[in-house]
């Protein structure tokens, strides 16, 4: 169905962030409101992946203006039609609000969050309906895989995509034209594409445009001469797979799939991967292990899995969005691509925005945007007024880097020298609250719980590390822990077959270059400075500002509190787990309770009446 | 009550179509416990005959993958998400939450059955995060009071007459 240009388009995301506040209510209601309005002819209501602003969510934007709503609920759906269609005014109080200037926003594209963007992997999500082929079409969909196969040889192809210098999305970067020359060039038969879609943006693009992965697989077996493709997923990433099924049925019915794809000689199909919950599947070995049914373990390599993967046979494996670049690099040209970025990283990073920070959600910068501008510009900097910590780029084996590391560029080799990884392309934010070796242990813990066991120093090391810097969280930690630390992380990594092993010492070593002073803290002090790490910290209820309502001795789990009605209430130390569910529940006009570790409150020992508690305010 | 034969009925029609498919283990692991809720011993062991292969490598497969279970689980599954942007965002408080609320640990289930307790690796939802998932259903951006209120409250020996 071709559209005109005089009609309008109200796009409700339905990506998983908006889906989960029940943005398919919304879409059904929407559509009644319009076609109650008789205006049915005029405006299509459509559902749209994610659009990536996840925080402001459910978001609906009217085209071809790009109005852009938030925190639309199915009770707005009339007033925004009477507003928008018949009244001709964006409606104002569901607008996009400036946090600084408090005034509205009505165009997309003139919110920050937006304006600094560049989106080219994520071109069509939020855009089009995933599930609807004509949409994906009319934006110039699969023109490049008709290119390729009417006009270009394999080798051509292959030169094209290493001229544009496309590395690797998936986190070790390496050149993607390379590796399709080495996969031409194997010797074996039938060869195989696989696409690794473990990480959330590569669900979020999933979801939102199945087809520019689809596109972009086909044109990787086109270049390096495979006939079957696999796509790696989670298996709970159901919405993905239901969506990625759809349009691998329609792309069959046009010949864009299947035996002898457009008239041509090439055919190519794919099948979907459930994975089944493992972590260091997202490591290409592994996942093929994965494929085949075993256990997802890395391999020795040589042979490398260009040569000798799935079941023996030339594989080559790319990351989801690393396939979804493809298509644009045959359209426009890999001298495009190549000007965008920097010297040693060509394009455009996808990087999930995470963790204490104003703006969650996805988004798209060029290669060389510094970690300063995707979080204080783009993401909206930290919430509720608190300062800047840490940064851990790359996922949970990431360095966490500190304030002074964020006017490092986004790409490659900055973060790999300061420390951390490109990984995956997440941006996890941490505030002042967060206490560095607790987050250290925590991220150590989940590779610990990860490791697949196979290299002996990273299914001993690591849980030994994680004993170590529990020690330390709990008040027990000896100076040499340190060095004892970055010992065992260098083993660590010269002794692992893996990514996972290689890279899971990053957030501990970044901790302890760059935040020492915090480590020496719970080490020499036995202080947590961050209040977090709960042996070394505790919580009094002050007794100038308990009013004795009593609400913190109901709530508290351990009963631990003591006290009556106008009495201060006292906190047993020797109950108490530290959950901090009292210093929650305190009415803040009395804010009577308080976290401190290393020092100590004077407080009364039994609860006292309030006026005899000491002066009170 | 389900009987061993039963389970080796229903395993071997459900696995019925992937007979002859190259990686038709995890495919076979995935759709037995669609069914049946967890991969019990024989049907670990019709699975391993389909895919050519002993039980024991079933079990050592099933219990390398987060997903599979090789015991019975409560209807309802609750999975706390671990991943770095939950746990930034203070995942293991939630966790605690829910622990207390339901009274039992990770890896265990309610005695009446009702719920079951673990935590995943990454369940893709990092913009609501912290998320959980309860069976299908994804619940975001978390706080412990959200998390408390989504189960019955345990009867409180005192003060239980709030508000």
């Amino acid at each position: 169905m071709a559209q005109s240009n005089s009609k309008h388009q109200i796009l409700v995301c339905q990506g998983t962030g908006c889906e989960a506040s029940k943005s398919a209510k919304i879409n059904q209601a929407l559509a009644g409101e319009i076609k109650n309005a008789g205006l049915s002819d005029t405006i299509q209501v459509k559902a749209t992946g994610c659009h990536g602003f996840c925080q402001q969510g459910p978001t609906v934007i009217i085209e071809p203006e790009g109005i852009f709503y938030t925190g639309v609920k199915v009770e707005d759906a009339s007033e925004l039609v009477k507003s928008s269609f018949v009244e001709n005014k964006p409606l104002e109080r569901l607008l996009y609000h400036d946090p600084a200037t408090k005034k509205a926003i009505p165009l997309y594209k003139d919110i920050p969050f937006y304006s600094l963007q560049h989106r080219l992997i994520l071109r069509n999500c939020g855009e089009i309906n995933p599930e609807e082929i004509a949409d994906y079409l009319a934006r110039g969909g699969y023109t490049a895989l008709k290119k390729v196969i009417s006009s270009m040889e394999p080798m051509q192809v292959i030169s094209e995509v290493q001229r544009s210098g496309l590395r690797g999305r998936g986190g070790a970067g390496f050149s993607t034209g390379k590796k399709w020359e080495a996969a031409y060039k194997a010797k074996g038969s039938p060869k195989y594409v696989v696409c690794n879609a473990g990480a959330f943006m590569d669900r979020s693009v999933m979801e939102a445009d199945p087809h520019s992965v689809l596109e972009g697989m086909a044109i990787a077996a086109y270049a390096i001469g495979a006939s079957q493709g696999y796509i790696y997923v989670l298996s709970d990433y159901h919405l993905a797979v239901k969506r990625f099924n759809l349009a691998m049925e329609e792309a069959r019915k046009r010949n864009l799939l299947g035996k002898n794809i457009l008239g041509s000689k090439f055919s190519f199909d794919i099948d979907i991967s459930l994975g089944a919950g493992a972590w260091v599947c997202g490591e290409a070995r592994a996942l093929l292990c994965s494929i085949e049914g075993k256990r997802g373990m890395p391999r020795v390599r040589p042979p490398l899995s260009v040569d000798a993967g799935l079941w023996g046979l030339p594989t080559c494996t790319n990351n989801l969005r690393t396939l979804a670049s493809v298509p644009l690099i045959i359209d426009k040209g890999a001298d495009w691509f190549a000007s965008i970025g920097t010297e040693g990283s060509k394009g455009t990073a996808v990087l999930g925005l995470t963790g204490k920070i104003v703006n969650n959600g996805m988004v798209e910068v060029p290669m060389g945007t510094t970690l300063r501008k995707v979080i204080f510009d783009i993401g909206g900097g930290i919430p509720e007024g608190k300062r800047f910590k840490a940064v851990q780029t790359g996922g949970p084996s990431g360095g966490c880097l500190p304030e002074s590391a964020l006017d490092l560029p986004v790409d490659f080799e900055a973060l790999a020298k300061a420390g951390s990884i490109m990984g995956s392309g997440a941006i996890a934010v941490m505030d002042e609250d967060t206490c560095m070796v607790n987050a250290a242990q925590g991220f150590l813990s989940f590779c610990r719980d990860e490791s697949c066991g196979k290299c002996v120093p990273c299914r001993e090391g690591l849980p030994l590390m994680v004993e170590i810097i529990g020690r330390i969280t709990t008040g027990k930690g000896k100076p040499e822990d340190l060095s004892r630390l970055i010992e065992m992380s260098e083993t660590l990594m010269q002794g692992s077959l893996c990514g996972l092993g290689k890279t899971a010492p990053n957030p501990v070593l970044t901790s302890i270059r760059y935040f020492r002073d915090e480590w020496e803290a719970h080490i020499n002090e036995k202080r947590c400075p961050a209040l977090v790490c709960k042996e070394l910290i505790n919580f009094y209820i002050l007794p100038d500002k308990c009013q004795g309502c009593g609400i913190c001795a109901r709530s508290c789990p351990a009963d631990a509190i003591t006290g009556g009605k106008r009495m201060v209430h006292v906190i047993d130390q020797s109950k108490c787990i530290k959950c901090a569910t009292c210093l929650e529940k305190c009415p803040p006009k009395f804010s009577a309770v308080k976290k401190v570790s290393g020092e100590a409150v004077e407080v009364p020992k039994e609860p006292v009446p309030i006026a005899a508690g000491a002066a009170t305010k | 009550m389900v009987t061993e034969t039963d389970v080796r009925k229903q395993t071997r029609d459900v696995i019925a179509p992937l007979q002859g498919r190259r990686g038709a283990l995890l495919p076979a692991m995935q759709a037995v416990q669609q069914k049946l809720g967890y991969l019990p011993l024989e049907a670990m062991e019709e699975i391993g005959e389909l895919a050519g292969v002993s039980a024991n490598v079933v079990y050592g497969v099933a219990t390398f993958y987060a997903q599979f279970r090789t015991k019975p689980v409560g209807r309802r599954m609750i999975a706390v998400c671990r991943g770095n942007a939950c746990s930034v965002r203070g995942s293991e408080r939630i966790l605690e939450t829910i622990e207390r609320a339901l009274n039992i640990k990770v890896g265990e289930t309610t005695p009446d059955r009702e719920y079951s307790l673990e935590t995943v690796a990454c369940i893709g939802a990092c913009s609501m995060a912290p998320a959980m998932k309860i069976n299908e259903e994804t619940i975001g951006k978390l706080t412990t009071k959200a998390a408390e209120d989504l189960f019955p409250k345990k009867a409180k020996q005192e003060g239980a007459s709030e508000k």
